[in-house]
């Protein structure tokens, strides 16, 4: 529970490293947490071998919600699409280094949903995304 | 005579639950949920120990004794709502599904494309998308009363509207999130005059004022028994008889039923008319012994008491550096301070809290459009009931401080 506002979350909240818009973009995909109205928007730009070369998030919401997707991000940048497709749950708890309850879980995920609608080219983000 | 707060405490287990080793819980979500005393509790456990069987046509001990027990909690609800007979109060899952059964049974019966449904800008979703859904599928027209800087209904504009002959006003007596307690008797006077039906959500005002459905002149007024001290799973919608007795069934199945031949049905008489299948009938006691429990305290002195603590609470809210309160004030609002924390989601406050055992809420709880309205997505809301204290609203203020001593 302590580790719930672990430094580097807060840190990541206030100050992040990978909030803004990318234009032009390859990808672009924003979606809202239905049960809090957060909102993420990613935009990615990806080479022609399919690797990502940049990625911003924008949008708004709680710490949890916020700082998953800066170090989201930061975690895809260079990977192939292909492996961005194979992000799940436990690779988004692994970037925080926390354990979370069932609600708040939705607010870690919110941006891997966001990015994998967006790379599967769907028209929302759904909870199956991430199992 | 104040409230007896240490007493009534004792009434509520729950209240001494640690919800970690040595943190007792400070519960200020009773807007969501109310707590619920022993005798509550005690009445449905002692049903289902003595009395539990079928209702209605059973001939047998058991089966009179929960029919009795059904319909007598039914006569208690009409009384505290003064309604002028039980046959009024007909019994839902809750105050979402009361406004649905006048959406689907009377609305369907009585609104064609182009009528007009007045709703105000604070509006709980149950009291919206009913409507919403109305409007894909009959064409009906909506149009909202504002809501002001400070929380209130605009009714200036409200008696504008009026003139475009609205066929139904439907409004919230009291916001679940501003705490606004609306004028209800002047909006239903101004709404008769231009020949409306009106339906009030009274979800949050039937658990902490003294409500008279006569007095208002309400047509139909909905409310929930969990956030008046009783169980989830039942609620009731109250409705003038005239207009039930016209209204058309709303769910079909067995005991709302006078007779059922192979093709065809007549339908029973109030209020079983809208009461298919088997019942939440211990939900039924249980909201008999809530109806029991907040009558023998006295609803004047459990709003009065709320009334304190809210006054108290909004004025050392308002003093902490960075909060940022919505609603009126004290004097126009009911037991709820909904707030913002520069610079923290709602969520984090909420969450930062309960490490202190504090309870509350953080969202749009249910009224997004309102939020929207002020320019937020989300508000940290606390909210009191008769067995908070102000130690409770102060361990609430040390709390948030805490939280901006994290994110600072």
């Amino acid at each position: 529970m302590d580790d719930l506002y672990r430094e580097v979350i807060i840190e990541h909240y206030k100050n992040p490293s990978y909030r803004g818009k990318l234009d032009p973009h390859d990808i672009s995909f924003a979606d809202n947490n239905p049960l809090c109205g957060d909102h993420i928007q990613i935009d990615l730009r990806v080479d022609d071998s399919g690797v990502v070369t940049d990625a911003l998030f924008d949008g708004h919401g709680c710490a949890i919600s916020q700082a998953s997707a800066d170090l989201l991000m930061e975690s895809i940048i260079g990977k192939p699409l292909e492996e961005v497709k194979k992000l799940n749950k436990d690779s988004v708890l692994e970037l925080l280094g926390i354990e979370l309850g069932p609600v708040r879980l939705k607010c870690a995920l919110l941006s891997l949903k966001v990015l994998k609608a967006g790379v599967y080219g769907l028209g929302e983000a759904s909870d199956s995304l991430v199992e | 005579m104040t409230l007896n707060v240490k007493q009534i405490r004792k009434d509520f287990p729950i209240l001494e639950r640690e919800t970690q080793p040595g943190v007792r819980v400070t519960y200020l979500d009773s807007t969501a949920t109310s707590q619920k005393p022993t005798q509550v509790i005690e009445a449905m456990n002692d049903y289902y120990r003595r009395s539990n069987a079928n209702i209605h046509r059973g001939v047998h001990t058991l089966a009179e004794e929960a029919t009795s027990m059904y319909e007598g909690a039914r006569e208690k609800i009409a009384k505290f709502i003064n309604a002028s007979s039980a046959r009024e109060i007909i019994y839902t899952r809750n105050t979402t599904e009361s406004i649905n059964l006048v959406a689907y049974s009377w609305a369907r019966a009585n609104l064609k494309a182009g009528d007009l449904v007045i709703l105000t800008e604070m509006e709980h979703h149950s009291n919206l998308v009913p409507w919403h859904m109305l409007q894909t599928e009959r064409g009906i027209e909506l149009d909202f009363i504002p809501v002001t800087e400070n929380g209130l209904l605009d009714l200036e504009t409200y008696k504008t509207l009026l003139d475009r002959r609205p066929k139904l006003v439907s409004f919230t007596h009291m916001s679940n999130v501003l705490g606004t307690v609306n004028p209800a008797a002047e909006i239903i006077r101004l709404a008769h005059e231009a020949g409306a039906i009106v339906l009030v959500d009274g979800a949050q005002s039937v658990p902490h004022l003294t409500v008279d459905v006569q007095a208002l002149d309400a047509d139909f007024y909905a409310f929930s028994a969990h956030k008046m001290c009783g169980p989830t799973g039942i609620g009731a919608l109250y409705g003038k008889s005239p207009l039930l007795e016209a209204m058309p069934p709303f769910l079909g199945g067995g005991d709302m039923i006078k007779e059922v031949k192979l093709r065809s049905f007549r339908a029973n008489t109030l209020p079983h008319k809208f009461e298919a299948g088997t019942p939440a009938i211990a939900e039924a006691v249980g909201f008999g012994a809530a109806v029991d429990y907040l009558s023998a305290i006295g609803m004047d002195k459990i709003a009065a008491h709320e009334h304190e603590i809210t006054e108290y609470a909004l004025d050392r809210l308002e003093e902490i550096p960075g909060v940022k309160l919505f609603g009126p004030p004290a004097d126009k609002k009911g037991g709820v301070a909904a707030f913002t924390l520069e610079g923290v989601h709602p969520h984090d406050v909420a969450q930062i809290l309960d490490r202190d055992g504090i309870a509350v809420r953080a969202g749009h709880h249910c009224a997004q459009p309102l939020h929207e309205k002020f320019g937020i997505p989300a508000t940290s809301r606390a909210s009191f009931y008769l067995y908070n204290t102000k130690e409770e609203v102060d361990l609430l203020v040390n709390g948030i401080y805490k939280v901006k001593e994290m994110f600072s």
